[in-house]
């Protein structure tokens, strides 16, 4: 998920907004990641991309449309709500919980790529985890990630990373996309330019 | 959001609809290997059934196991109850144990909002003597909406012993709420004094009754037929014969009960609706409950996921 | 016996004056009066009234001494304005033998806070099936006057009848708790909207209304006085009105609850609401109160209805019906009436004296009047406390609400029960 806890609390001083992908890049970006699937996965057979709400999911959309474009193969997409598995339920008000939709062929005996927003402490894709155990058993799990802005709390790594952005724990990134901002980009909040 | 659940009137459109939603999100589950969720992992609920009934108890045992809760069945018969604790040191005792739910099926109208009081918990009221029954309401909508694919301008058509119903009751709440007309029909002595008055004062003066819910009451069942989407046939008990309520089960089929013949009367999309458990050829011929229309067999499915949905808002977060 | 002089105090509201006690007499009135070693008792801003009589009490005792002692009622009682209660019949045993009335009138005398007036039953056992030995309880110590199957209805016409008609040898009166019990099988409160959404059982006003006109009807046969206790209902009133207008000897009683609270209360499901007969309408409290004001009802009792705390901590309807009165009925009289202090000491002192035969109460205080009243501070508001009642029992409606008026002092013969607002013993 795209939000992590620091962008509730705006910054106290000179608060600074810092652009690390235009609308253009973001494309660029995820043409990178689309090649890298098709290149480590030997033409992305039996590869099935299932996004992670929000942003995951039209991300996976648009990873599978660039792979089609790219190879003519078509790559299952779904999405997998992980809101029953988030760990921090209790910390908010219940969350309104969202669709899972797998593709029809399923998932079980896939590669499945896992895709979302922005890697951050690694909470997020550890109840994706656990959501994909109660739904199928794929042959392997990876992750595609337009971002990684660090900070991991679990053993937890991406396999594809559209990019690393050093970040300190006062800031935030906030990633957009046309399907559901208007439009593509991506930036980085706080800190203070003092 | 709300805390508990007592009754119908305890939830706007918004929430009910939030409700139905989050029930079909559920109802997934129920079609995967793994039929768990660990929303709800190291809750407790508990089930408090001051009456045998089985199959409400289930569904609500059946939904907190789905959602990993831990489940405790305290049935009143052969427990502290039965040797004359109250109902306050019973709820002392719920309380004591962490009781994050309690699920509570009473023969006392209002018993769930006493206990509402006397616990830190939700409060789930599964059916309280004859005031409400929320989570039924709420699973008769829920197929309502399924099968018809809406409940907005609905025609529903209860059709019994609307006075003694507790689902009656929560079905005229909700489905006002939600904007399905509703029409009660039934002898006169078994539809509430103050409806009937309210609904005939109504009629008169062209609509615009003083209070909501907005009903209608009408006492001839053919004639409200042809123009319902949706019937729900209430159990009638016997035993309403021996207090002079209507002179005999066979007057009673003959004028309210719904054969095949009637239900030929209904539209082509209208659906045949139960609450259970029916006593077949009173209300309701076995033709009609075994029917294409007839939503039996779907509402107690359904009634696992929409428990499932109002277990999960109600203590899901850390708004319990 | 000690003296005491009341100083200036508002006789009903008139200009103030001082009020001479001696020998449990009114012995003077006037301005200044010399004190003459008599106690003195600052009354300035102070309405003193005859001592309030309660024609409608449950002392509980014997039985449910739990709940009420005929000794905490009467301090209960006292510390309201009270000088007089009718104790009704329904404790355990039954008050319907003159042994039973002897020893509630006993145990009244030795509390000494109140007269204690028992109510004797109609039915053996309040049963509804046969005659009580009425002329027995008349005859007794006790000099039982009213006759009461209160918490049950005297349902049976005959049975009705023949009551009414056997009373009149020693001035009897029927008191009677009009409720027709086949149209109230498993009634839990009024019988109208919000039963309707509660899904409680409902209480029709009908079968208040039909006992009423029917006993008027009786009673009008036969000649003989009737008391209906607890009205409740618009249309009770409206029975009630035409029947005085014909010249039936009935009289009728309107419980302070019945004039302020309405069925809206039983939404909490808190059974600290549930009372027979339940709270009606706006449309009932308003024709109650116009009824007081002009007098077709002729008194407010209170229905003083202690019960323990296991019994109204319970779900609603399980719990026993009824509230408590005495501590808080003048209080509520004020608010209902306003400090019109000739219709209230006519509506609680001296009307409900005069229909219990109690000839030493309801008396206005004059020189040569048996000194039974009640010092009022009309300025005062209090917040009703339900911990702070002198009542065994907590079950009191208004808790938390803000009331005019409190008693100050009063006087039983002459001696106080009540001063500085506080019980003497």
């Amino acid at each position: 998920m795209a939000c992590p806890p620091a962008a509730e609390s705006p910054p106290a001083r000179q608060p600074s907004v810092k652009v690390i992908l235009a609308s253009a890049d973001v494309q660029r970006v995820v043409d990178r990641i689309a090649h890298q699937i098709l290149e480590k996965t030997q033409g992305a057979a039996d590869t099935v991309l299932l996004g992670i709400p929000t942003r995951g999911a039209p991300l996976a959309r648009r990873l599978a449309a660039r792979i089609s474009t790219f190879e003519d193969v078509a790559v299952p997409v779904g999405v997998l709500d992980i809101t029953l598995y988030r760990d921090d339920l209790r910390r908010h008000a219940t969350r309104a919980i969202g669709p899972t939709e797998l593709p029809p062929g399923g998932i079980d005996g896939k590669r499945v790529i896992l895709v979302d927003d922005v890697l951050f402490s690694g909470r997020t894709v550890r109840a994706a985890l656990d959501a994909l155990n109660d739904v199928g058993r794929p042959s392997s799990v990876q992750l595609a990630v337009l971002v990684d802005r660090g900070h991991r709390e679990l053993p937890i790594r991406a396999d594809y990373v559209g990019k690393n952005i050093p970040t300190s724990l006062a800031e935030s990134v906030k990633v957009t996309l046309v399907e559901t901002d208007g439009t593509d980009g991506v930036k980085l909040y706080g800190g203070t330019t003092s | 959001m709300i805390r508990h659940l007592l009754s119908g009137a305890d939830l706007d459109a918004a929430t009910a609809t939030r409700i139905l939603d989050t029930a079909a999100e559920m109802a997934t589950v129920a079609g995967r290997e793994v039929k768990k969720l660990p929303a709800l992992r190291g809750r407790t609920v508990v089930n408090l059934f001051y009456e045998d009934s089985t199959r409400t108890r289930i569904s609500f045992e059946a939904a907190a196991k789905r959602l990993s809760a831990d489940v405790i069945n305290f049935s009143a018969k052969g427990s502290s109850v039965a040797k004359g604790e109250s109902l306050k040191d019973t709820a002392l005792t719920l309380q004591a144990m962490g009781a994050d739910a309690v699920v509570v099926r009473h023969p006392a109208s209002g018993a769930p909002h006493r206990l509402a009081e006397w616990v830190d918990g939700s409060v789930v009221n599964a059916g309280d003597g004859t005031h409400e029954h929320p989570t039924q309401a709420l699973l008769d909508a829920y197929t309502m909406r399924s099968r018809l694919g809406r409940l907005a301008g609905l025609s529903v058509t209860v059709v019994g012993d609307v006075l003694h119903s507790r689902v009656a009751r929560s079905n005229v709440l909700l489905l006002s709420t939600l904007g399905a007309k509703v029409t009660l029909v039934g002898p006169p002595t078994l539809i509430p004094v103050d409806w009937a008055t309210r609904a005939a004062a109504a009629n008169t003066s062209g609509g615009g009754a003083a209070q909501s819910p907005d009903i209608t009451v009408c006492y001839d069942l053919d004639a409200v037929l042809p123009t319902s989407d949706v019937v729900m046939m209430l159990r009638v008990q016997r035993e309403r014969m021996t207090d002079s309520y209507f002179p005999s089960a066979r007057e009673y089929a003959r004028r309210y009960g719904l054969d095949g013949q009637r239900m030929r009367r209904l539209p082509e999309h209208a659906i045949v609706m139960h609450p259970g458990p029916m006593n077949r050829g009173m209300e309701i011929t076995p033709e009609v409950a075994d029917s294409a229309r007839s939503t039996i067999v779907e509402q107690v499915t359904n009634g696992v996921s929409v428990r499932m949905a109002v277990l999960y808002l109600l203590l899901g977060g850390n708004n319990a | 016996m000690t003296a005491y002089l009341i100083k200036g105090v508002s006789l009903l509201g008139a200009e103030p004056t001082d009020l001479l006690i001696r020998d449990g007499v009114v012995a003077e009135t006037g301005a200044d009066l010399a004190a003459d070693g008599a106690t003195v008792i600052d009354a300035a801003g102070l309405v003193a009234l005859p001592g309030l009589v309660d024609l409608h009490t449950h002392l509980r005792e014997p039985g449910r001494e739990d709940a009420e002692t005929v000794e905490s009622g009467s301090r209960a009682a006292a510390l309201g304005g009270y000088t007089a209660v009718c104790a009704m019949a329904n404790t355990s045993p039954v008050a319907d033998t003159a042994g039973v009335v002897e020893q509630v009138w006993r145990l009244g005398r030795e509390a000494g806070l109140v007269d204690v007036q028992p109510i004797g039953a109609v039915t053996v056992g309040l049963a509804g099936e046969r005659l009580a030995e009425l002329g027995a309880m008349a005859d007794s110590a006790a000099r039982v006057r009213i006759f009461s199957d209160d918490g049950h209805c005297v349902a049976d016409p005959r049975l009705m009848r023949r009551a009414l008609e056997y009373v009149k040898a020693f001035d009897g009166v029927i008191a009677q708790h009009a409720e027709e019990p086949r149209l109230t099988e498993g009634a839990q409160m009024h019988e109208g909207a919000v039963s309707t959404r509660l899904g409680l059982t409902g209480w029709p006003a009908v079968a208040e209304e039909a006992i009423i006109a029917r006993d008027v009807l009786l009673a009008e046969h036969v000649g003989s006085r009737l008391h209906v206790c607890h009205v409740s209902t618009a249309g009770s009133v409206e029975v009630l009105r035409q029947a005085k207008a014909r010249g039936v000897r009935v009289t009728a009683e309107v419980t302070p609850h019945h004039l302020l609270l309405t069925d809206v209360r039983a939404e909490t499901y808190d059974p600290v609401y549930k009372v027979n007969p339940p709270l009606r309408t706006d449309e009932d409290v308003t024709a109650l109160r116009a009824a007081l004001v002009d007098g077709v009802i002729d008194i407010v009792a209170t229905d003083h209805a202690p019960h323990a705390v296991e019994d109204k901590e319970c779900e609603w309807a399980y719990a026993r019906p009824g509230m408590l009165g005495l501590e808080t009925a003048l209080s509520i009289a004020l608010e209902v009436l306003g400090p019109r202090w000739d219709l209230i000491a006519e509506r609680m002192s001296r009307t409900p004296a005069r229909i219990a035969g109690l000839e030493s109460h309801g008396l206005d205080p004059a020189p040569g009047v048996p000194a039974n009243l009640t010092l009022v501070d009309p300025a005062a508001r209090r917040v009703v406390e339900p911990g702070e009642l002198a009542s065994l029992s907590r079950n009191t409606p208004y808790a938390g609400m803000s009331l005019p008026g409190r008693v100050v002092a009063t006087f039983l013969r002459g001696e106080p029960t009540v001063l500085d607002g506080k019980a003497v013993k």
